[in-house]
């Protein structure tokens, strides 16, 4: 075990990121015309450091995996973007965004990473309304904000309920922008199959047209990951069907260190799972817990004849309903961060309180909103002694002008009307707080290779809030990483162009041809899916909202034990050479096959709660996550050895300069 | 489980150079909760079981944003309901018995590469020919309020930024036109200060390139927008056709 040094630069916290910025290498503009870059993905961190890199003069190849770089994931974020703007005078500031980011992570983040986000937050929102981006506004033509869970302000912009979409499409536009002047040159459906590096340093990457099934070499004089998150290791989550570890998990195998990989975001307001078919759940955003009031009934006699369809959410007297997040946390109420409102879900729900069929449900509703926002608009329209009626018309067309894309997906889905019914929602995997374990300057232990957005772990800590993702991804892609990579291309201006012939290209193409033609010989007799399924279900229940000594230890067994029967029984159908879909899954499930074990070694190895990452063992008399500081103040970072599960624990240890070390609240 | 049995009626086609064909096939144990892209996992997961090649088609969020999912079922694009993709149809707009048919887009600029999947690049090619504001990354530009903008305007512009670039609307199109595409992201630059000092030049190349292409012209049928799943209003076509007459006339 080493102690990993992340470079944080010295100073006030609130100097470091300028002085940083002052004093590390650029390079010439004419220089930097020499210097090429392999951005691999397109989500908002690759999109806005891809078009920004090109822009500066650079020479960019962007990889994505879909039929065009504006589908990566970031496109279904819904709620919002969080920024110190101050804008609703409500006394928000850099230091409360830190401060509220750093306690909402449950203090396992890295404090000056997150400040510099806060710092460049505002930032972010003046460039995207620069590109286009048509944020809300109110009635005078200014940005309009909204509140968001762990927090006590209002300071998340957004664009309907579709803010990702919108800022992917910006940085998509800054993008293809590029792609038509040519200094950037794209390449979608394209997946990363392997990292290659030459004398210790990432030099190139091996991808797989995935139309022709060729195998190419890219050289470059830095590559950057940009591929968002894991969480479809559980099969269900809220990810996109595409979403993988691979492109991470072969760096992982090339030196790169993973870091926490074991903090999860379950998020508490997705569309129940409906039956065995399920693919991936749905999101219903945060944004609605503003306005929705989450409940279950008082009385288990109700709650089971709610669970046998014999009575409705309707049904049920307003007395003996339980508004259990208001009454646990008076102060953030139904704003609390996303573990806690999932964690206190679960609880309701295994004291058998759920709402559906079953048991897995609690009730989202708006019925108060509704009502609330009627009178408010029958006083602006001067109507006296409104009906009931009148009351509910007017308030539904206030909850459809803010919510109506997230109430009629809903419909959709479920079938029912939200307007009528209260929605029923429980908690799904949703992000990956955990990732590739990166230095200030967002390089890996690979030197000259950087990850940015979901795929590092820096700025998160054990629990993300929302609205927090959408920041990151566009700080690191626009404002940080264009600062922080010359300093190390600087010193590769007479390099010239990386050449592809060399052995160590050779060898990871060979290492990914033999791997795709062990697929195919495997022969077996079931669909990679097959496969999928069952290692989610092991996470979710052994390495899900919550974990313990046995259930982790018996989960790596189970998980090896998939492991081995894929290897020995996965059918690839077709050819390599062709547009494969079952082929880019097995390739996909075999990584996460791995990753889950590890994932289930470090929550063991981690003998605390914190944020997402709940022990049983480890819980305050109320229930709520127990910390040690003293012992598990440090990020887990972890060096694969060669072999599934025998990765080797480093360590970074997490000081906190501004911030005192003091137990999460949200009573 | 479910218990409703359809008949399939699917286009497979080897690669781009293949002659396809309309395939069928039988499902049954469908439950009205699946989402029809869920019903075509099962089968799939059935044809790998019996040794056969499942069929390709492009999907990827599974909630209606990101695009990627095209399916023209039973002659429409994204299926019978209105505003909505194909990832987002469930099974219980279908019933016990019906016979569905499901094929690729259908447009010379949009070539099938394998079975359902189509290459929709040229949107792309659409979009690197003046679908943004030339802008490069700042950290100091003027304050986000510095500029108010009025909210209808704001609201408007929205509605045509939330086209999803699926290809629905030149797949309805009897013309194969892309004209509601590029309508919606001239309209969105079009309608918000920032993007009026390119707007000339965007209206032309986009065009241009949109007619490079070879999506066909827009004879106002109206197709378009009854099957757009984000409901992308042809009066976006009429500012398109505003800003590319006015730019073709002042042009230098």
């Amino acid at each position: 075990m080493s102690i990993l040094d992340a470079k944080v630069p010295a100073g006030p916290i609130e100097r470091k990121w300028s002085e940083h910025k002052d004093h590390i290498r650029l390079v010439n503009p004419a220089n930097k015309r020499s210097i090429d870059i392999i951005v691999v993905g397109t989500g908002l961190a690759g999109a806005s450091a891809a078009a920004s890199l090109a822009e500066m003069g650079y020479n960019v190849k962007s990889f994505c995996y879909q039929d065009s770089s504006r589908r990566a994931h970031s496109i279904a974020a819904q709620g919002g973007i969080n920024a110190a703007k101050n804008y609703p005078n409500d006394g928000d500031s850099v230091y409360r965004l830190f401060y509220d980011t750093l306690k909402g992570g449950d203090y396992r983040s890295r404090e000056a990473n997150t400040w510099r986000l806060a710092e460049v937050s505002a930032s972010i929102i003046d460039q995207c309304v620069a590109q286009g981006v048509p944020f809300a506004r109110d009635y005078g033509g200014l940005l309009d904000n909204r509140s968001f869970g762990g927090a006590q302000v209002s300071r998340t912009f957004y664009a309907r309920g579709q803010t990702g979409q919108q800022l992917l499409l910006g940085a998509y536009s800054a993008l293809m922008r590029q792609v038509g002047k040519g200094k950037v040159k794209m390449y979608d459906r394209h997946e990363m199959l392997d990292l290659v590096v030459v004398e210790g340093k990432a030099r190139g990457i091996i991808a797989r047209n995935l139309v022709t099934g060729e195998l190419e070499r890219h050289g470059a004089h830095a590559v950057l990951l940009c591929t968002g998150g894991y969480g479809n290791v559980f099969f269900l989550s809220t990810n996109a069907m595409g979403s993988n570890v691979t492109a991470a998990w072969k760096a992982h195998k090339r030196g790169a260190y993973m870091a926490n990989p074991c903090y999860t975001q379950i998020h508490p307001t997705c569309i129940p799972v409906s039956g065995d078919h399920q693919s991936k759940l749905t999101l219903m955003s945060e944004s609605l817990r503003n306005d929705g009031r989450i409940w279950v009934p008082k009385k288990l006699e109700d709650a089971k004849a709610i669970q046998e369809g014999k009575k409705k959410g309707s049904d049920i007297a307003e007395d003996d309903r339980d508004y259990y997040l208001e009454r646990r946390y008076p102060s953030f109420g139904n704003l609390v961060p996303r573990d806690v409102a999932s964690r206190a879900a679960k609880e309701r729900c295994d004291a058998g309180f759920g709402v559906n069929r079953t048991g897995e449900a609690v009730y989202l509703d708006f019925a108060s909103a509704i009502e609330r926002y009627g009178k408010m608009e029958a006083n602006v329209h001067h109507i006296d002694n409104p009906s009931p009626e009148k009351i509910r018309e007017l308030g539904m067309k206030v909850v459809s002008e803010k919510y109506g894309n997230l109430f009629d997906m809903y419909e959709n889905i479920v079938g029912e009307n939200p307007y009528v019914h209260a929605m029923k929602i429980y908690p799904a995997v949703h992000y990956t707080m955990g990732g590739l374990w990166v230095d200030y300057n967002l390089q890996s232990t690979v030197p000259g290779m950087y990850v940015l957005g979901e795929a590092n772990f820096s700025d998160h800590g054990a629990n993300r809030l929302g609205a927090s993702a959408l920041m990151q991804g566009l700080a690191d892609g626009y404002f940080i990483l264009p600062y922080t990579i010359a300093d190390y291309v600087a010193s590769d201006i007479r390099t010239g162009p990386i050449k592809t012939d060399t052995a160590e290209f050779v060898e990871a193409e060979k290492s990914v041809r033999e791997r795709i033609d062990k697929f195919f010989n495997t022969k077996g007799t079931e669909p990679v899916d097959h496969f999928h399924k069952r290692l989610g279900k092991v996470m979710w229940e052994k390495c899900g909202m919550a974990r313990n000594a046995k259930g982790l230890q018996e989960g790596i067994e189970e998980i090896r034990r998939i492991r081995d029967d894929f290897w020995a029984n996965v059918r690839v159908p077709g050819k390599p050479n062709e547009l494969n879909q079952e082929l880019e899954k097995a390739g996909r499930v075999a990584d996460f096959l791995e990753l889950g074990e590890l994932m289930c070694k470090d929550a063991l190895n981690r003998n605390e709660s914190c944020g997402g990452h709940f022990r049983e063992e480890y819980q305050t008399e109320e229930g709520e996550a127990l910390r040690d500081d003293e012992n598990f103040a440090y990020v887990a970072a972890w060096e694969w050895t060669g072999e599934p599960g025998k990765d080797v624990m480093h360590k970074e240890e997490l000081k906190f300069e501004a911030l005192k070390l003091s137990q999460r609240s949200y009573k | 489980m479910g218990n409703m049995k359809l008949t399939l009626k699917i286009w497979r086609q080897a690669d781009a150079k293949a002659k396809g064909a309309m395939v069928d096939y039988q499902v049954s144990d469908i439950s009205e909760d699946m989402s029809f892209l869920e019903m075509l996992d099962v089968l799939n997961d059935r044809l790998v079981r019996e040794g056969q090649e499942p069929i390709a088609f492009d999907h990827d969020c599974r909630e209606g944003i990101c695009g990627a999912c095209s399916l023209f079922i039973d002659g429409r694009p994204h299926g019978p309901s209105r505003h909505i993709t194909t990832c987002q149809l469930h099974m219980r707009k279908f019933k016990d018995g019906d016979v569905i048919h499901v094929e690729p887009w259908r447009a010379g600029a949009f070539p099938v590469i394998k079975d359902l999947v189509v290459d929709r690049g040229a949107f792309d090619r659409i979009q690197a020919a003046g679908g943004f504001v030339s802008v490069n990354t700042m950290g100091n530009l003027v304050d986000a309020n510095a500029q108010p903008i009025p909210k209808l305007d704001s609201d408007k512009a929205f509605d045509a930024a939330a086209c999803i670039g699926c290809g629905a609307c030149v797949a309805a199109c009897p013309n194969s036109s892309a004209m509601l595409f590029v309508a919606a992201k001239v309209s969105q630059y079009a309608l918000l200060p920032q993007g009026r000092p390119e707007a000339k030049t965007r209206a032309l190349n986009m065009v241009e390139q949109m007619d490079t292409e070879g999506f066909g012209n827009c004879t106002n049928i109206g197709a378009c927008e009854i099957e757009c799943p984000k409901d992308i209003s042809l009066e976006n076509i009429a500012r398109l056709n505003r800003e590319y007459l006015g730019a073709e006339l002042s042009k230098e």
